[in-house]
């Protein structure tokens, strides 16, 4: 995965709270490989019922949604469909906690916010697109010609930043795994299953 | 720090191998799970050319996609389950595949196999791998990334949360739930409300709950927004698992419930935050709208909209009319089971309602697992339902998710015992209303949202 500093590209708002990992990717589409893209997959429902969507109109890269964003299952082929789609960034006052931690592992920034600075940017994007610029170093974006300031876990800015992988990460305490897992086995023989 | 210690200090010290420096720990997994949605992570594995670091300690089961019905199966549902099947058996993990008398879903086989025991670290690619920790383990849903994390190294890197404690004080009324108090909490605190905390039931009304209701509160800990919900075990968990396929035996049983009667937190332990209810006031619950959160009393109304909240889409969505009373709703279709509210205690509940009468819509009944099934059949739940004019199917995930071909087809509207009511969840365009599984029994006998009370007078 690479990593990623700045980003430029087009927002549009989703003005809409709870939106859920179910309407982000349908389930009738999770049994597809990954290598065949999940971008068509984005809020598959959701955008065939509204004419004119306008995740439809634009390539934006940057969402701007209302609370709770990705809640629900943990299904990390919401994010996949976001990223394939061409998003990098989603502003938004809360999200999904395991949506929040698949979102770094794929290089999306869920990026959190006010929820007044979001009401407020949402209102002033309405349905159309405008200019982003999101800063990973400095924690502030433009978006609409709006400074905003972000709040991102520092661990997940180092990660997104460097596209880290934690594979790799774990791989240099693996003596640590060892002697804890030894010790783990030892002291609780009771976790160990019996079939 | 103070000496008084929250079960999540407890649990979280002992699966602890090491905490960075930027707070980030590396925690030891005792049980991971996996089902057909494990095919990414298999594929970065594959990827990557490592193999599975721990397969004893992985269990694999067919339940998202499993078939509940008679009939042909989609070749594409064939193939995920064909997929885990060739996973598993190349990675040597045991797999309870269909067919299996043991299999079912994923957070039903867990506890009832024994897998699941308190003071364990349990993970699954699930957001609802919550019910677990109703044993007293910490438990909790991961991506797809963390799946094969988790494959290959038999750990997980977490920011440890926050500890809110939930306490029901009080007693449930006859007809009311544990799944009537998880709609109350979430509708009073929020879809998001516990979201970057580890909540911890407590009081005399979550003690009085059985396994099985203390299972229900837990797995609905995410539709609140907390990845985790836990609660201490007591002799009612120790009577539950003692005997179990893969529960300890002997001596080693004995050693085991030693150290899980410490497993609770300490008097005096701080949490960041704690929230009361008083169970006494909480009446049967159901979801209007297409989240959680929104839920009401069965005796209430579809509300209006105003300044704090637009609800006129969801009012669109689900077909309903501002400020019309919810037992004026009439459905067309009932679902009972999933993880949530597949067990069979949930069945038990489901059949005192139905049992001698008839029911007005069609509807689906899907045990949570073919040892449940294999009960309810024993002990005639399954002939009441099918007398009542159910359908008595197979188990797995079935109309919770869709998966399988078990559809709610667009429009129609259905009183079901899972946990979502998500716009398309169980299908596109259908309309779903929560509710426990004896809420479903009512709603299925009279045709519309019921309050089940009066149904149950005499019964219970
Ligand atoms: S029953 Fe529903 S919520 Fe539970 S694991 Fe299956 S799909 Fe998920």
């Amino acid at each position: 995965m690479n990593g990623w500093k700045i980003l430029c590209g087009t927002a549009i708002a989703l003005p809409q709270s709870n939106i859920d990992t179910d309407q982000l990717i349908p389930a009738r589409f999770m049994s597809q490989p990954r290598s065949e893209g999940y971008g068509d997959f984005l809020l598959y429902d959701v955008r065939k019922a509204q004419q004119g969507h306008p995740l439809d109109r634009s390539a934006p890269k940057v969402l701007v949604a209302g609370r709770n964003f990705g809640s629900g299952s943990s299904r990390e082929a919401a994010v996949y469909a976001l990223v394939d789609y061409g998003i990098s960034a989603v502003f938004a006052p809360s999200f999904g906690d395991i949506f929040a931690g698949n979102a770094v592992n794929n290089g999306l920034l869920a990026a959190q916010i006010d929820e007044d600075v979001a009401a407020t940017l949402i209102a002033d994007m309405g349905e159309g697109a405008c200019k982003a610029e999101v800063d990973l170093i400095s924690g502030r974006a433009i978006i609409a010609g709006h400074d905003i300031a972000f709040d991102l876990d520092p661990v997940r800015r180092q990660k997104l930043i460097n596209g880290w992988d934690d594979i790799d990460l774990t791989a240099q305490y693996s003596d640590q795994i060892k002697t804890y897992r030894a010790a783990h086995v030892a002291t609780r023989p009771w976790a160990t299953p019996e079939i | 720090m103070s000496a008084e210690r929250t079960l999540l200090d407890k649990l979280w010290a002992a699966h602890e191998i090491l905490c960075r420096e930027d707070g980030t720990s590396l925690l030891w997994v005792d049980r991971h799970l996996v089902h057909e949605g494990s095919h990414h992570a298999f594929a970065k594995l594959a990827d990557r050319k490592m193999t599975v670091a721990e397969p004893a300690l992985t269990f694999g089961v067919v339940d998202h996609y499993a078939p509940t019905r008679a009939g042909e199966v989609a070749p594409d549902i064939r193939r995920m389950i064909k997929t885990l099947g060739k996973n598993a058996r190349a990675a040597g993990i045991k797999l309870f595949d269909l067919h299996d008398p043991a299999q079912g879903i994923v957070h039903v086989i867990g506890p009832e196999q024994g897998l699941t025991l308190p003071g364990m670290l349990v993970n699954c690619g699930d957001s609802h791998t919550s019910t677990h920790g109703a044993f007293g383990a910490l438990a909790f849903g991961v991506g797809a990334t963390e799946v094969a994390h988790i494959l290959a190294t038999q750990t997980i890197w977490q920011k440890r949360p926050k500890t809110m404690r939930i306490t029901f004080d009080g007693v449930l009324g006859a007809g009311v739930t544990a799944k009537d108090m998880a709609l109350h909490w979430i509708a009073a605190l929020g879809a998001d409300g516990a979201q970057g905390y580890a909540v911890e039931y407590a009081g005399d009304a979550v003690r009085a709950l059985s396994m099985e209701g203390r299972m229900t509160l837990c797995n609905l800990s995410i539709e609140g927004g907390a990845r985790m919900g836990m609660i201490a075990p007591d002799d009612v968990t120790f009577a539950y698992l003692e005997g179990r396929p893969a529960a300890p035996r002997g001596k080693v049983w004995q050693a085991a419930l030693a150290d899980w009667h410490a497993l609770h937190s300490d008097i005096g332990a701080s949490f960041d935050r704690k929230e009361y209810f008083d169970a006494d006031t909480i009446a049967p619950t159901v979801t209007w709208g297409t989240s959680p959160e929104e839920a009401l009393p069965i005796t209430g109304h579809v509300p209006r909209d105003n300044a704090a909240k637009n609800i006129h889409a969801t009012l669109e969505y689900m077909g309903l009319e501002a400020g019309m009373p919810l037992s004026q709703i009439a459905v067309d279709q009932v679902f009972i089971g999933s993880c949530t509210n597949g067990r069979i205690e949930d069945l038990r509940m489901a059949a005192k309602v139905l049992e001698g009468r008839r029911t007005v819509v069609p509807g689906l009944v899907s045990p949570g697992s073919m040892q449940v099934k294999k009960q309810a059949e024993e002990e005639g739940l399954a002939q009441i339902f099918v007398q009542a004019g159910l359908e008595w199917a197979g188990a797995g995930c079935s109309m919770c998710v869709g998966m399988n071909g078990d559809l709610v087809e667009a429009g129609k509207r259905c009183a079901s015992s899972t946990n979502r009511n998500f716009k398309g969840r169980q299908g596109r365009g259908a309309r779903t209303h929560l509710m426990s599984p004896a809420m479903v029994a009512a709603a299925a006998v009279t045709g519309r949202l019921t309050d089940v009370r009066p149904l149950l007078e005499g019964r219970i």
